[in-house]
């Protein structure tokens, strides 16, 4: 059929899917391919000292081979990262539903406060009296989390969720060693996040599998049979990690204490609860926090995250050294005078740039603005939950708090699997949700909205699952092949695995 | 609430499409004793005026507007305008980590400039995507070359920043991982090469050392690794001051660099976050932490990029993983990709160049005051030098306060033995007159006296 160009009511261009339209994107080089000998995008400033002669003072440590840096002027830099940034999704552009990752919203005022010079500038070597403002922040931040996790000490320390982890095993095996024996083994749920056996693998503990019960939770007949003396502690993620709040959490704090052993948190799932139920409250010993996650602060591509570890009393001896203190005359300072501290984790005193922008998030909100947050974000989950549990199997009935996990079961059987839907997803102009997590749900899409969309974001998305599981009845191909409309098709992971590529040469 | 995009109506119909008569509902399967009843003990909701106002008046506080003499792994350089430009993208800034490679490409290839362009800096094969920062990246390269070579020690020079040594020893002693400190050179501030000969033996993994050092001498590195290599270990070195690397020779004969790229363009930010990097020889990369971007190509043959190698990492071998790493510092590594796209092959030199002769003059200028001695004057050294004053700091400190002006770091908190000595440094963002002020501060204490 003829296709009249001048007539908008037939348009030729390229069609819209659920919510998007593909549009240009702007090919691109590597920066290298790009360079020419001679181009500069820096000037410096005239030299005020006398130049010196680099070999004389550097002898055999001078540098003879320069570096393979490329050369271009400013105008090019700017395209080039910009035409990069356009072949990135992104928050900004639409619902990121990766289930565990909160993908919420990033303020902009957090990028403003966190820029401001007084503070971007402060050497972390300062004289304490000339950094009384950034310690105040820091102690603003340390108050609002511990109530908000019903905790008594903290630590900003950590420079993620993992190195958290880190920090609350050793603060776990510090206590344990106190008492006499550091124990032998760590309990780990099968469906924990890889981060929780790696983790206590590296504080030297055996890792011990704890298998789920039949409603996704921890089955409390196992626990009570796996807990010894040998046992340091359980790492728990709670709401777990398909989205259930475990209701036994009292008694899992008893079987563990019964036995000496300590309750671990992971906080990742922390956005379920905040200003609804604080986990000091509900027998957990230790935890940490994702401020990158719950607090808003930006995932930036992969990082940098935050991971503060927060403990009950008895704890707190053994938390990494500095902790922050305020003298008689209310002014704040390091303390390193910590005999029994597990040590430093990381150099400096954690990703300060990440505590102003989490406070800020805080201080947006305030405790009527947290509390909306989280039930907004169970709110999200439960209705995604509603609107698609016809289409795709539930694997877990119970209750869902912040994300929900289905299984590909049902499309499976055609041939499509929850990796399929996933990328066909894309083609719909949503993010991907989580693929294969947890390990307990074959086949599992985890998917976590967060309270960041709003009514029409999430019956587009809903639309689109919908429409995608229609198409897995009727063209399974097209979901099997997708994604249809990426400046690049599938990857070739086996061939980048078999023949790692992770440098450019000349003339590669 | 302004970051929440739903009206009352809405969340009314939402609830009433669920088959739920209020909130509550949702919440229910917490038990009633584990519930929170009242508001939560956080400042009250604040306008956006209100939050910028409130962190103004911190920075104030902070005291702005001191010249600083600072360095000691944390260090201050111009940052070009366009970094905070592009990484406040909203594309790089709310993306997450590249899982799906067909919707961040962006993500990917700057990911794999900035490996290329680590690796061309320090000499090595290969390079990760990014590590915490350098003390916790020079842990797990102690921690991978113990995997490497199935050894159980390591030995440390004494002159390796001494916070990075104090976090290899928390990540050491859980995993049955000995250490030794290597002593340093009083003549030179060197790690004594004598003693590290001494130190390595059949059983040591690894050999760590730091260069520029904490003292900022230029470790020799070629005899540092005959040494290692002599006995089967491993060499790691660790940068701590990436911007040397303009000038200064590459440990090419190095296993494994532990860097802090921070002086590429990232902001000081009171300590973090910093950009970690690790890079290696290409045999252990295997062994190596951390994501890596690898290039492939797509069904149509188009180059593109991925994450790959992902079998060493804790999302797929769990507690047999080659570190528990995750989340990274990718948006930081973005920014230290710009910042060399923009300096480049000759601006990197030049920078450093400028480094270079702004502290030949501070030191020069400042150990000639009377009373003032430079310590560890036998071996080159990039943009920090270490003074000695017959006066404690604790006097010519405050008086250079007084003058705006933050001084070098009292260096007896780690090295007792070195009596009145201050680490300073000076890079292409101090003055002329500044030094030249510091000096005559430096110097009243004694016409006083």
């Amino acid at each position: 059929m003829a296709t009249d160009l001048t007539n908008p009511q037939t348009p030729t261009g390229p069609r819209t899917t659920g919510k998007v339209r593909p549009h240009q994107t702007q090919n691109e080089a590597l920066l290298f391919e790009k360079s020419s000998p001679g181009k500069r995008a820096y000037k410096l400033p005239p030299l005020d000292v006398p130049a010196v002669d680099l070999s004389s003072l550097l002898g055999a440590a001078r540098r003879v081979q320069a570096p393979e840096l490329p050369e271009l002027s400013e105008i090019e830099i700017i395209r080039h990262f910009t035409r990069l940034s356009t072949w990135n999704y992104a928050i900004d552009l639409g619902m990121y539903p990766l289930g565990s990752c909160t993908m919420k919203y990033n303020p902009r005022v957090n990028e403003l406060v966190a820029r401001i010079e007084g503070l971007a500038e402060a050497h972390p070597y300062r004289p304490d009296s000339l950094a009384q403002g950034i310690l105040e922040v820091i102690d603003l931040l340390q108050r609002c989390l511990l109530d908000i996790t019903g905790m008594d000490a903290i630590t900003l320390q950590p420079a993620a969720g993992a190195h958290g982890e880190l920090t609350g095993i050793l603060l776990v095996r510090a206590w344990h060693q106190s008492q006499g024996n550091a124990r032998r083994k760590v309990l780990i749920p099968d469906s924990a996040h890889g981060t929780n056996p790696a983790t206590a693998a590296i504080c030297g503990y055996a890792v011990e599998n704890l298998k789920s019960n039949a409603d996704g939770g921890i089955d409390l007949e196992a626990l009570a049979r796996q807990v010894d003396g040998e046992t340091a502690a359980l790492m728990l993620t709670n709401p777990s990690t398909i989205g259930v709040f475990e209701s036994q959490i009292h008694k899992i704090a008893e079987i563990l204490h019964a036995k000496g052993a300590l309750l671990y948190m992971d906080g990742a799932n922390m956005n379920a609860l905040v200003g609804k139920a604080r986990p000091g409250d509900f027998g957990v010993d230790v935890m940490h926090l994702n401020l990158h996650k719950t607090f808003s602060t930006p995932h930036g591509g992969g990082g940098p995250g935050s991971g503060p570890v927060a403990c009950k009393a008895f704890l707190e001896p053994f938390l990494p050294t500095p902790v922050l203190v305020e003298d008689e005359n209310g002014a704040k300072h390091w303390n390193y005078d910590r005999p029994q501290s597990i040590g430093r984790v990381r150099a400096f005193y954690g990703n300060t740039g990440m505590f102003i922008r989490a406070l800020a998030y805080i201080l947006a909100n305030g405790p009527d603005g947290l509390r909306q947050t989280t039930e907004d974000a169970v709110l999200n989950a439960n209705y995604i939950r509603h609107k698609l549990e016809d289409l795709y199997d539930l694997p877990y009935k119970t209750a869902s708090m912040h994300e929900v996990v289905f299984s590909d079961k049902h499309q499976a059987a055609k041939g499509v699997k929850t990796g399929d839907i996933a990328k066909r997803l894309i083609d719909y102009g949503f993010h991907p949700y989580t693929v294969s997590f947890p390990l307990i749900v074959h086949g599992a899409l985890m998917i976590e909205p967060t309270e960041s969309e709003s009514l029409e974001e999430l019956d587009l998305f809903i639309e689109a699952m919908r429409s995608i599981a229609r198409e897995v009845e009727e063209t399974p191909e097209v979901v099997r092949s997708s994604p249809h409309s990426t400046r690049v098709s599938r990857l070739d992971e086996v061939q980048a695995a078999r023949k790692p590529i992770l440098r450019w040469r000349p003339g590669q | 609430m302004r970051y929440l995009p739903k009206s009352p109506a809405e969340r009314k119909q939402m609830l009433a499409a669920i088959g739920a008569r209020s909130i509550d509902d949702l919440f229910a399967v917490i038990p009633a004793e584990c519930r929170l009843d009242r508001d939560l003990d956080v400042p009250r909701q604040q306008a956006e005026s209100e939050i910028i106002d409130y962190f103004r008046a911190a920075a104030d506080k902070n005291a702005t507007g001191y010249a600083s003499f600072l360095g000691a792994g944390a260090y201050r350089h111009y940052r070009p305008v366009i970094i905070d430009s592009l990484v406040q993208r909203g594309e790089f800034l709310t993306s997450y980590t590249p899982y799906q490679a067909e919707i961040t490409q962006g993500t990917l290839q700057a990911i794999f400039e900035f490996q290329t362009m680590i690796a061309e800096l320090t000499g090595m094969d290969v390079a990760n995507a990014s590590m915490y920062d350098g003390s916790t990246g020079a842990a797990e390269a102690v921690m991978m070359a113990v995997r490497v070579t199935g050894r159980h020690k390591a030995v440390v020079a004494a002159t390796v920043h001494p916070e990075y040594r104090e976090v290899l020893a928390t990540y050491a002693t859980h995993q049955g991982l000995p250490t030794t400190l290597a002593g340093y050179d009083a003549k030179n501030g060197r790690v004594d090469l004598a003693a590290l000969e001494a130190s390595v033996t059949k059983e040591t993994a690894a050999v760590l050392v730091q260069s520029p050092n904490f003292f900022g001498v230029i470790e020799d590195i070629p005899a540092i690794a005959a040494i290692a290599h002599a006995q089967g270990a491993l060499l790691i070195v660790s940068i701590a001051e990436a911007v040397s690397l303009g000038v200064v020779r590459p440990p090419m004969e190095a296993d494994i660099v532990s860097m802090e790229a921070q002086s590429f363009g990232v902001a000081l930010s009171y300590g973090g976050p910093f950009c970690g990097v690790m890079a290696c020889k290409e045999q252990y990369i295997r062994q190596m932490p951390g994501r890596l971007a690898g290039q492939t190509t797509d069904s149509s043959g188009y180059r593109g990029f991925v994450l790959t190698l992902a079998t060493r990492e804790q999302h797929i071998r769990r507690e047999k993983a080659t570190s528990n790493i995750c989340t990274n510092q990718a948006l930081v590594a973005l920014m230290a990709t710009i910042f060399l796209a923009v300096y480049g092959k000759e601006g990197i030199r030049e920078l450093a160049e400028h480094n270079l002769a702004k502290a030949d003059y501070a030191a020069k200028t400042l150990s000639t005051q009377p009373g003032a001695k430079l310590l560890f004057t036998g071996a080159p050294r990039f943009h920090e030098f270490v003074l000695q004053t017959a006066e404690p700091p604790v006097l010519w400190s405050q008086r250079l306060l007084d003058e705006k002006i933050v001084g070098g770091i009292e260096l007896s908190r780690w090295y007792p033995e070195l009596g009145h000595a201050t680490l300073w440094c000076a890079t292409e963002v101090i003055t002329r007159e500044q030094i030249d002020t510091a000096a005559m501060v430096l110097a009243a204490g004694l016409v006083e006296a």
